[in-house]
């Protein structure tokens, strides 16, 4: 079982750095990391708050929309992409489970996105550190937004792969994993949005608008990294956030972990009757 | 001794069309079948229920006595899909390590493999720069890893040059002789002759022949075409008494069984030096294949 799980995980990352595709995630990641650390930061020199801290909250916003889409295009093809070359049938031919497929496929993908995210995030906050002069403070709500990023992401991967075994053509797969990354870290905002300003005595943001905002993965990773900021969460404009939530803050991340398994679980459901 | 694949009376439906009709078949051992038919006869359903990719609507087969898709099923099973494309970016090498390690085969046997196909000097080449042929070729060292019971084969042929398909049957015959069975698909009978023991031939979802080359030749009865030059003289007078028909001012075309053809060939050496050629021309395989995959399908139906 293991030892499936882990030839398939490997051809993955090998797929994965000889695709480009590590490379191109860090160098996306670092880019826009670094414009905004460094471009960002420049006037919070004063407020009494580490850098690295004041750098984990602007990489946290970089995050909803950056991650899941790298998560997605990772995952579209997938499925779809190997029955188009016909690979699936061969692997599924030999003596290897569909589960053990699907999970070596996760753990390959999963290991190539945190690579992307540990060295893409790791050089900004790396240089940061070293240059701010308060050296490591802050390193542990900057530790926190390296994993819950791969935990966003490894979410967004179990949904791509859903997407993935849904469709049988690799060009569906890709618009619908285009159009999954717009809904989740766009149109679902602008909704809420667009409901709090038409909530006119202020009930809906009391009572249903956290729900909403923690059933959706994105703002659930978002919350949880903007609350736990502490002192920098008044830079966000999210302060006393934590104190309004019916929840605790560390509670959403159970939103992301039932996506998580949801996604997979269904992703699963469906290659089970994937005729290859 | 268990069977490498046996099929008893399987049919399989798509929605109401019956795709695959009460076929059954066997392939022992170190036997090599092929399996004939035209595009939509219901070859590739027949091998995904081989895979266990899809359940039989009705009937039951088995590889190497056990149900497809179990795990000792999938053991004994090596399968070569029809134009697969392995991922351009690895290289052959490290296709077939991944596709040993799945199999639980050593790597060293994987890099023999691919000398044994020829692609030792293009093993760290990726495959996106390998030719058909040489994709071909990978796809059946992949499928020779583990020393499978039962090589599944999908229109292996197609595509490749006449050199190079003649080194695939020499590889299929080898590996059938250490005592695999063989069981591939093709659309052409031509190709075959000598190279497989038997001949299948399913003719919309049914099995209309198995049996080897020889027998279905005779079981096809085609006459045996004889040309008969002629040195001068009357030509239609030549026809009449030949019993054959002029083809042109100096040829007469014969059609007789096989069990006639010396009396024939005696009738025409009584004419003596009227007669400038002969020409005999058994019925091709073409005509063989043609005659099983396409006769009686007015009568068939109903």
């Amino acid at each position: 079982m293991i030892l499936n799980v882990l030839a398939v995980a490997g051809l993955e990352l090998r797929l994965g750095i000889r695709n480009r595709w590590v490379v191109l995630s860090i160098a996306i990641l670092t880019l826009f990391a670094g414009i905004l650390t460094f471009v960002g930061s420049a006037p919070t020199g004063t407020v009494g708050v580490d850098r690295l801290t004041v750098t984990a909250a602007s990489l946290a916003t970089l995050s909803v929309y950056l991650v899941p889409l790298i998560a997605l295009l990772l995952a579209f093809d997938t499925i779809a992409g190997e029955i188009d070359r016909g690979t699936l049938q061969l692997v599924l031919a030999c003596p290897v489970s569909r589960f053990e497929v699907l999970a070596g496929k996760f753990l390959g993908h999963v290991v190539v996105l945190s690579i992307a995210i540990i060295v893409g995030y790791g050089l900004s906050g790396g240089v940061v550190a070293a240059t701010s002069g308060n050296g490591t403070a802050g390193a542990g709500t900057f530790a926190r937004l390296v994993l819950t990023s791969i935990l966003l992401g490894a979410a967004f991967l179990a949904v791509g792969y859903l997407a993935s075994a849904l469709v049988r053509q690799t060009g569906t797969a890709a618009a619908l994993a285009v159009g999954i990354w717009l809904i989740a870290v766009v149109l679902y905002d602008l909704g809420l949005l667009a409901a709090l300003v038409a909530d006119q005595d202020g009930s809906f943001s009391k009572t249903l608008f956290p729900w909403l905002l923690a059933a959706s993965p994105g703002d659930a990773f978002r919350l949880f990294n903007l609350a736990t900021l502490g002192d920098a969460a008044a830079l966000t404009g999210m302060a006393g956030i934590a104190e309004a939530l019916p929840f605790a803050p560390v509670a959403v991340l159970g939103s992301l972990a039932i996506w998580l398994v949801a996604a997979f679980s269904c992703a699963f459901l469906v290659f089970r009757r994937v005729e290859p | 001794m268990t069977l490498a694949l046996e099929t008893r009376s399987v049919s399989r439906d798509f929605e109401s069309r019956r795709v695959v009709d009460a076929v059954s078949l066997s392939v022992a051992a170190g036997e090599k079948v092929a399996l004939l038919g035209h595009n939509g006869a219901g070859k590739t359903t027949l091998f995904k229920m081989i895979l266990g990719f899809l359940k039989p609507t009705i009937g039951e087969l088995t590889v190497d006595g056990h149900l497809p898709g179990t795990g000792t099923a999938r053991r004994a099973v090596s399968y070569l899909p029809e134009n697969v494309t392995f991922q351009k970016t690895l290289t052959g090498r490290e296709i077939m390590r991944f596709y040993a390690r799945l199999k639980r085969a050593d790597r060293a046997q994987a890099d023999r493999l691919l000398d044994r196909v020829g692609l030792g000097a293009a093993r760290d080449r990726r495959v996106g720069t390998y030719s058909k042929g040489m994709r071909q070729r990978l796809g059946l060292a992949q499928a020779l890893i583990g020393t499978p019971k039962l090589l599944l084969l999908d229109e292996p042929t197609s595509g490749l040059d006449p050199i190079s398909r003649h080194e695939f049957y020499d590889i299929v015959a080898e590996i059938a002789g250490r005592g695999s069975a063989v069981f591939l698909s093709s659309h052409s009978l031509t190709e075959l002759e000598a190279k497989t023991d038997r001949v299948a031939i399913m003719r919309s979802g049914k099995l209309v022949a198995d049996a080897p080359l020889a027998k279905l030749r005779a079981d096809a009865g085609l006459p045996i075409r004889i040309r008969v030059e002629h040195a001068s003289g009357d030509i239609d007078e030549m026809a009449a008494r030949l019993g054959g028909r002029r083809v042109n001012g100096r040829s007469v075309e014969i059609l007789c069984e096989a069990d006639r053809k010396l009396d024939r060939l005696n009738a025409i050496g009584a004419l003596g030096a009227a007669v400038t050629d002969i020409d005999v021309t058994p019925p091709s395989l073409e005509d063989v294949y043609r005659y099983f995959s396409s006769v009686e399908d007015e009568g068939v139906s109903s």
